[in-house]
């Protein structure tokens, strides 16, 4: 087990330097950072004072190594347009796109297990038609599209719940969070339904091939004829064998979800680190950027550690596989 | 076209009639089983017939700046313009009508989405076809490369791309194949190591034929099924993310406005009830979007050899 972790932290490294490598080259050199920041009318005088600040006349590899011993510091540059530094910016932003991802989450899971394994177990049922054609629409259906959408019915139309920004928070453990007050969660149904839709379709996708795969297993078949009882085998057997795709994919998605969340996020002018990002796209506020990016990468990365980790611990074949070779 | 596929998939005597019918008629009556997906790849003919004859669908010319004007703004569809042409899907903040600039918005959308697919496809074939055949260090390489980006999601890759390039067509493009070639080299790769472990291919090592004529002339016909599925999927996935990108601002510029700009463009009248703007350009992706998925969903189904009865 040590070994196997110690071997896939390593990996996570490797991975996380080879990305800091190709967002650095992405960001600061296909972009021309001099361009914005100079203004138009300076001399050429100017422009030199300017290159020679940013370091921007150094050779690459000297530009890199400057930009990860800072990174590696924390220090991921300051912004042009706050005035403060990037990583803070981001970092103040994370509990708001975490809280919306999480329940986005929550509801993936929470309707779409048992709605799945009910189109697994009875496929030729009416009600498994209608969920697997709502499962399509939900794959289909552009979310920020059906984000407007719900803005129109829920919030113009009906003018039931609120449709822009996030509600009054409050503290937990030392962070800001808004699901704890009525008024809070009413501004959060919105956009988390709306982030959940694309999950909840795979979630019922992942656990009716699963359901429909276990079902016929020796196991199952095994289990019946010992004469355990039909909901014992639903329950237990098929539900814990259905687990091991569904919790890959959820934990390799979570990080899909904060990505996603930037479009949520810009549709319900929710205040999360995506949607500093499209305001610091249309800035061209690089360091922002590369902040987020960084830290979107690390998030995956810790991401794909702890789902190998929890894949091992379900299926020791992996683990005793990885070992080997 | 209907008359056709029911006679093909009429019932009975199946026995008899697998004896001589074609792979592509088994295909064909396989397909036809289902009516939705029957009705889906009509729907799709239709989008891409109107979209590309958009002059001739389309009631004005949205980008002709002689007949646009101010005084036709936000009309409610079904209100007659200016000029005397009724607006049935009403008209936008700039006085355009909607109808017409939902048909060219979906001839770009379409000619964005299907060239950026193609081209992945050709990248991603010819990539997954060499790490299959090649094997060992390359394909490690190739395969490893295509995992660490599989683990991002697309938007994200796409966001990073255009938020350093910039806006534009072209840009988009780029965006849209970078994205997408991985999916077709990791399909491609798959399909390819198993069929390269069959008979015919040990058959042609032995008949001493060049590399590039067993990849290319052996080896591809016969992973061209989960291309196709894949591509169609593919296709749809593209079209909806250049549609987000476009509308987050960072796609196609407002001189080439796709479905998604001109959702953008109706968000801002959202809360003043202008609910026709964003509506009626995001059912038009909506109808193109579902039914490209379900013409593939039932080619995955008739396409695969393990759901075979």
């Amino acid at each position: 087990m040590t070994v196997f972790i110690i071997r896939r932290l390593l990996q996570a490294a490797v991975v996380v330097f080879l990305m800091s490598l190709l967002v650095f080259t992405g960001v600061f050199l296909i972009g021309d950072p001099v361009e914005m920041l100079v203004a138009d009318d300076a001399d050429e005088y100017d422009r030199e004072m300017v290159i020679k600040n940013l370091g921007l006349d150094q050779p690459f590899h000297i530009q890199y190594w400057r930009f990860l011993v800072n990174a590696l510091q924390g220090n991921l540059g300051e912004s042009f347009v706050f005035e403060e530094p990037a990583l803070l910016l981001i970092v103040d932003r994370i509990p708001a796109t975490l809280e919306l991802a999480v329940f986005a989450l929550l509801i993936a899971v929470v309707l779409g297990i048992p709605l799945g394994m009910w189109a697994g177990l009875r496929p030729e049922s009416k009600a498994a038609q209608t969920i697997m054609t709502g499962s399509i629409l939900g794959f289909s259906l552009p979310t920020f599209w059906v984000g407007i959408m719900m803005i129109l019915l829920f919030a113009v139309s009906l003018g039931w719940l609120p449709s822009t920004g996030r509600g009054p928070t409050q503290e937990l453990f030392g962070i800001e969070v808004s699901f704890l007050s009525w008024r809070g969660i009413s501004y959060l149904i919105l956009p988390a339904v709306n982030l959940s839709l694309f999950k909840l379709s795979m979630v019922i996708r992942l656990s009716r091939a699963g359901t429909r795969e276990v079902i016929h297993q020796d196991y199952i078949k095994f289990a019946r004829a010992k004469g355990v009882s039909r909901s014992r085998i639903v329950l237990v057997h098929v539900l814990k064998n259905i687990m091991i795709p569904v919790v890959t994919v959820l934990g390799l998605e979570f990080g899909g979800l904060v990505a996603f969340s930037v479009v949520t996020e810009t549709v319900f002018a929710w205040p999360g680190m995506g949607r500093l990002l499209i305001e610091s796209i249309g800035f061209l506020d690089r360091p922002v950027i590369v902040a987020y990016l960084m830290i979107i990468v690390l998030l995956f990365v810790f991401i794909n550690l702890v789902v190998d980790v929890l894949y091992s611990v379900l299926d020791p074949r992996v683990r005793l596989q990885d070992v080997k070779a | 076209m209907t008359a056709v596929n029911e006679d093909v998939a009429a019932p009975g005597t199946a026995a008899e009639r697998e004896k001589v019918q074609t792979p592509l008629q088994r295909f064909l009556s396989d397909y036809a089983e289902s009516k939705i997906a029957v009705a889906s790849f009509v729907v799709v003919l239709a989008i891409v017939v109107v979209a590309l004859l958009a002059p001739v669908f389309a009631p004005t010319n949205p980008y002709d700046l002689t007949t646009v004007t101010v005084e036709n703004k936000t009309l409610a569809p079904g209100m007659a313009m200016n000029n005397g042409t009724v607006a049935h899907l009403g008209t936008d903040g700039a006085g355009r009508d909607m109808m017409s600039a939902i048909i060219y918005g979906l001839r770009i959308s379409l000619s964005v989405g299907i060239g950026s697919g193609v081209i992945a496809l050709l990248i991603g074939v010819s990539v997954g076809l060499i790490a299959a055949y090649a094997g060992g260090r390359v394909d490690a390489v190739i395969m490893r490369l295509v995992d660490i980006q599989l683990s991002f999601p697309a938007i994200l890759i796409a966001l990073v791309l255009l938020a350093t390039l910039g806006k534009g067509v072209d840009k988009t493009i780029i965006a849209l194949i970078v994205v997408q070639w991985a999916y077709y080299a990791r399909t491609v790769r798959g399909s390819a190591l198993v069929e390269r472990r069959k008979e015919y291919i040990e058959s042609a090592i032995c008949l001493a034929l060049s590399k590039r004529r067993i990849v290319f002339a052996h080896l591809f016909p016969n992973v061209v099924a989960p291309i196709i599925v894949v591509g169609t999927m593919q296709t749809a996935h593209a079209i909806a993310l250049e549609a987000t990108l476009s509308f987050l601002g960072l796609g196609l510029p407002q001189t080439e406005p796709s479905l998604g700009s001109l959702i953008a463009n109706g968000f801002e009248y959202v809360h003043s009830g202008h609910f026709w703007i964003s509506t009626y350009p995001g059912i038009a992706l909506l109808v193109t979007i579902v039914s490209i998925n379900l013409v593939g969903d039932r080619l995955r189904d008739v396409l695969n050899p393990r759901l075979q009865k």
